[in-house]
């Protein structure tokens, strides 16, 4: 267990500096960033770039500088939102974020696990193709088509729902981003919850089982599901990755002061240490998270357990 | 009508749906089992050797489906309902596979795939079915009973596993040990081992065994009675002696010049049957073995020839019984 | 010693049994493939929508960046040959509907191609050398893939500008990991198999090696990948361009036009169902052939 976790450290360390060496880089040949000496900006905005960056020290320190600037959560000063810093934005959009992403992991692996698992005991049946095959709608259909529709069935049409805004974060505006957010997973792991227990199902173990006389529940319960989920485990960090992703346009289509709304304004409007700043917080949360699957994997695998 | 077979087979037979047609990988088979003896069943893969036992003990793949009958004792067996044929399979019926090291659950520990038989069957506590299952691996020779009990299957070597798996289906000592070429899967030498262990087994519990082997040889050192398949059907019957010192079908005849002799190392090429195995989707009218026949006649093209008994307790499906 | 003729007869010969399995493969995998109703017709579909795509200019009497003042975002009519409606800006909706499945298509077979060449190549040699070698490769794989993606393409979209190509290069550069991953499992394999034995013998270079005998045998899982990446590819861009970061003004492709009708969903529903439903058609019959495609070439019990 011991050299597995080094190992997945060792790919972990390296990309976290292979993404802030790129940003770092990234940041300085932009054009129109803060490091294009034509570029005119707003003298108070100026002048923080000044303090923030040591534009005149060696590149070699400058770096180490904000490596160390990086650790202590100093992202630097916005360059279009004034009085703000990188880190004050980030941190007043995380709680939404948060939230909306938790519960939209949660909510995935609770239902498309138990679809998967619904079908893969029927499988072949018309309730199988049934299932799959509105699975396979919710990966097709984009989320930026899937909210819209969202919004439009439930908010305009069936009124129950609000159709945006986030008012002062009462429950009904974060149900239909969350289902947006969750929709595409669940699809994603009730096909590969099925997929993965029928071929448990099929397995040689599996026929030991049902000969030592076994309840059909036991079989599946204790003997199917541990071998069936692992994939699903591995699957979370990727998961957790698009939901990430998708947060970015769901926030902005539902209004949610989230931190993926800051992005895109930031995106938008060319404010280059905020964009800098995001892509390396995801980043950082994504790796530690991959880690931590990773970790899981080893404990639940046996083979990696003992080793 | 009681009887004192334990295990009756009548009229079998196993059908396959493929996407290419019906395969019948299992012909009407008749035959039946006594408390305490050892079944040889022999013949090549695709024989339907497997498939028989499968059928009986409802494990086939979801594409296949049997008709007949199979009594345990008195009772009917064959397409019970699952919750009906749990109360047989594991307790009074027990099969062991080809392949040790897939048939394990890796994810779970020896202990708790062992203690369950006992707690869902015979509703002991874990503790009890614990101990049970370290004495149980202990008289199957697994050294450290006690502490390899809680491990992992892929911490025990591919012999190992093969002891654990017997340990396992003799937990709730059944009446009937079906046992699925067991040692095809492991090296020579732990061939041996695990021959011995049956053979010792069988000794102590009296299990009535079946032993499904391609292997002639393995059938000589733990078989009462031999049952050869081929094409699906029972092609000859008989004692383990019979079998060898007096064969009648002509493919029984062929499995025992095919077994190299160390006696006759230097004297002649070794003997293999001509021709290949039947393609069950395509079979000859007629005898199914007539392709590769030494002996075959007109008569093996237009008719199939059925078992028929010619001694007591033997029988051979070849028109050759009528002329002899 | 053997003279270059006759190495190169051994090497035919070496090489043949792998054509003559090909075809066997090629072929049996065709009749699967076209036995497979959902694939059949989603092939159907997507020629449909690709002649659309080529011809459409010829299809509507407005060009795409053209504005009818008299009909601003209204609604499908067919006697003033507005069949999908008009947008915002009283475009006609159809033709641009249209040349957005141009840029779709294009991006997704362009930016497909670029990760087919990076992925493709990159696995064969480090599956090819195995070792080592492979050990490096994959664990530099192992770290990009961890990486959320979509972040950095934003990031580049953002630095260097919206510029087509970059979104080709990007996209393709983004989706390369798995093929290569792929790729590098199926030479893994081939690697020990005997002709690839037969031809180091008779000194053929490792260079032509890979190229001739490994590359043309992965090439299933390649074509079942490939299929599946296309609308992956098409589903970034539009998810870029829904968020402004995509294609620039004039041209225009289904996630701008989403993005636009999603604006004003409920007076011109048209404007967003339009795109859609040819999006979520495209993504579908790509999908299906993929998976058609694997069950071809990989029948399994499902």
């Amino acid at each position: 267990m011991l050299s597995y976790a080094i190992r997945r450290l060792l790919v972990a360390i390296p990309t976290l500096f292979i993404v802030i060496t790129v940003a770092f880089f990234m940041m300085r040949i932009a054009p129109g960033g803060p490091f294009d000496q034509e570029r005119a900006l707003p003298p108070e905005i100026e002048k923080n770039i000044k303090a923030a960056y040591d534009l005149d020290k060696p590149l070699i320190e400058q770096y180490a500088i904000y490596i160390g600037k990086l650790f202590q959560g100093d992202f630097g000063p916005s360059i279009k939102i004034r009085d703000f810093s990188v880190a004050e934005l980030i941190m007043a959009g995380a709680p939404a974020s948060m939230q909306l992403g938790l519960t939209a992991i949660a909510i995935a692996l609770v239902f498309g696990v138990g679809f998967g698992t619904y079908a893969a005991l029927r499988q072949n049946s018309a309730v199988d193709f049934a299932v799959m095959g509105i699975a396979m709608i919710g990966i097709a259909i984009p989320n930026f088509v899937m909210a819209p529709l969202l919004s439009l069935v439930f908010g305009l049409y069936l009124s129950i729902l609000p159709t945006a805004g986030w008012g002062d974060g009462e429950i009904q505006y974060k149900i239909l981003p969350i289902i947006a957010l969750a929709l595409p997973q669940i699809a994603y792991i009730a096909r590969l919850t099925r997929g993965s227990m029928v071929e448990v199902l099929h397995s040689n173990y599996i026929r030991t089982a049902r000969a030592k006389g076994l309840r059909e529940k036991l079989v599946v319960n204790r003997h199917a599901i541990k071998g069936a989920l692992l994939p699903v485990v591995s699957y979370l960090g990727p998961a957790t990755a698009a939901v990430m992703t998708g947060s970015v346009v769901i926030e902005s289509i539902f209004g949610v002061p989230g931190i993926g709304t800051y992005f895109i304004k930031a995106a938008l409007n060319r404010d280059y240490p905020l964009v800098m700043g995001v892509v390396i917080v995801y980043a950082v949360m994504i790796i530690m998270l991959n880690f931590l699957v990773d970790m899981v994997y080893g404990l639940l695998d046996p083979k990696l357990k003992s080793n | 009508m009681t009887t004192n077979h334990i295990l009756t087979v009548e009229n079998l037979t196993t059908r396959f749906q493929t996407p290419d047609g019906e395969v019948e990988a299992v012909n009407n088979v008749n035959f039946h089992i006594d408390p305490g003896e050892t079944l040889g069943v022999v013949g090549e893969s695709g024989s339907g050797k497997t498939q028989i036992f499968l059928s009986l003990m409802g494990l086939l793949a979801k594409n296949g489906s049997s008709s007949g009958s199979v009594r345990y004792k008195d009772t009917e067996i064959l397409n019970l309902p699952a919750r009906e044929l749990n109360k047989i399979r594991g307790v009074s019926m027990s099969m062991i596979f080809q392949d040790p090291m897939t048939s394990l659950n890796p994810y779970l520990k020896i202990s708790k795939q062992m203690t369950e038989v006992l707690v869902e069957h015979r509703g002991m506590s874990e503790a009890e079915a614990l101990k049970r299952a370290i004495a149980m691996l202990d008289r199957v020779g697994i050294p450290g009973a006690a502490q390899r009990v809680h491990m992992y299957p892929h911490e025990f070597s591919g012999g190992m596993r093969q002891r654990v798996m017997i340990a396992m289906a003799l937990l709730c000592d059944p009446e009937v040990l079906i046992a699925d070429e067991p040692t095809t899967a492991l090296d020579v030498t732990v061939q041996a081992q695990i021959l011995d262990l049956l053979r010792d087994l069988q000794k102590d519990f009296n299990t009535a065994t079946v032993m499904i082997t391609h292997d002639l040889g393995v059938v000589a050192g733990l078989c009462d009675r031999v049952m050869v398949m081929y094409g699906g059907r029972v092609v000859e019957t008989g004692s383990v002696r019979d079998i060898y010192y007096d064969s009648h079908h002509p493919y029984t005849e062929g499995l025992l010049k095919s077994m190299p002799r160390i006696d006759h190392a230097n004297e002649e090429n070794l003997f293999a049957i001509p021709g290949q195995p039947p393609n069950l989707q395509n079979l000859p009218t007629g005898c199914a073995y007539q392709e590769r026949c030494g002996y075959v006649m007109e008569r093996c093209s237009k008719e199939r020839p059925p078992l028929k008994a010619f001694d007591q307790d033997r029988a051979s499906a070849c028109f050759r019984e009528d002329g002899q | 010693m053997m003279n270059k003729s006759e190495k190169t007869a051994m090497l035919e010969a070496a090489g043949a049994p792998v054509e003559i399995e090909g075809r066997s493969l090629w072929r049996d995998a065709r009749i699967r493939l076209f036995r497979n109703k959902a694939a059949v017709g989603s092939m159907i579909i997507l020629g449909i929508i690709t002649l659309l795509a080529v011809f459409a200019p010829l299809l509507s009497p407005y060009a795409y960046d053209q504005i009818d003042w008299g009909y601003i975002q209204e609604g499908p009519n067919w006697e003033n040959g507005h069949i999908f409606g008009t947008d915002g800006n009283g475009r006609d909706l159809f033709i641009r509907v249209l040349y957005g499945a141009r840029v779709s298509l294009a991006v997704g077979l362009l930016a497909t191609s670029v990760s087919l060449v990076i992925g493709v190549t990159y696995g064969a040699v480090a599956g090819f050398f195995g070792g080592k070698i492979d050990n490096i490769m994959m664990r530099f794989v192992d770290v990009l893939y961890s990486l959320p993606f979509m972040f950095f393409v934003i990031m580049l979209m953002v630095v260097f500008g919206r510029n087509i190509f970059l979104i080709f290069v990007a996209l393709g550069a983004v989706e390369w990991l798995t093929m290569a991953r792929i790729v590098r499992g199926q030479t893994l394999s081939l690697r020990r198999r005997e002709f690839i034995e037969a031809a180091h013998a008779t000194g053929v270079s490792n260079f032509k090696i890979i190229f001739r005998h490994i590359i043309p045998n992965v090439l299933g899982p390649v074509i079942v990948y490939m299929t599946l990446t296309i609308p992956q590819v098409i589903l970034t861009e539009s998810f870029l361009s829904f968020l402004g970061l995509g294609v620039q003004e004039p041209l225009t492709s289904w996630g701008v036009l989403i993005s636009e009708g999603a604006k004003v969903i409920e007076a011109s529903t048209w404007m967003l169902i339009y795109p859609a439903v040819f999006l979520a058609l495209t993504l579908f019959c790509f999908n299906f052939i993929g998976d058609g495609l694997r069950d071809a070439l990989d029948p399994k019990d499902r």
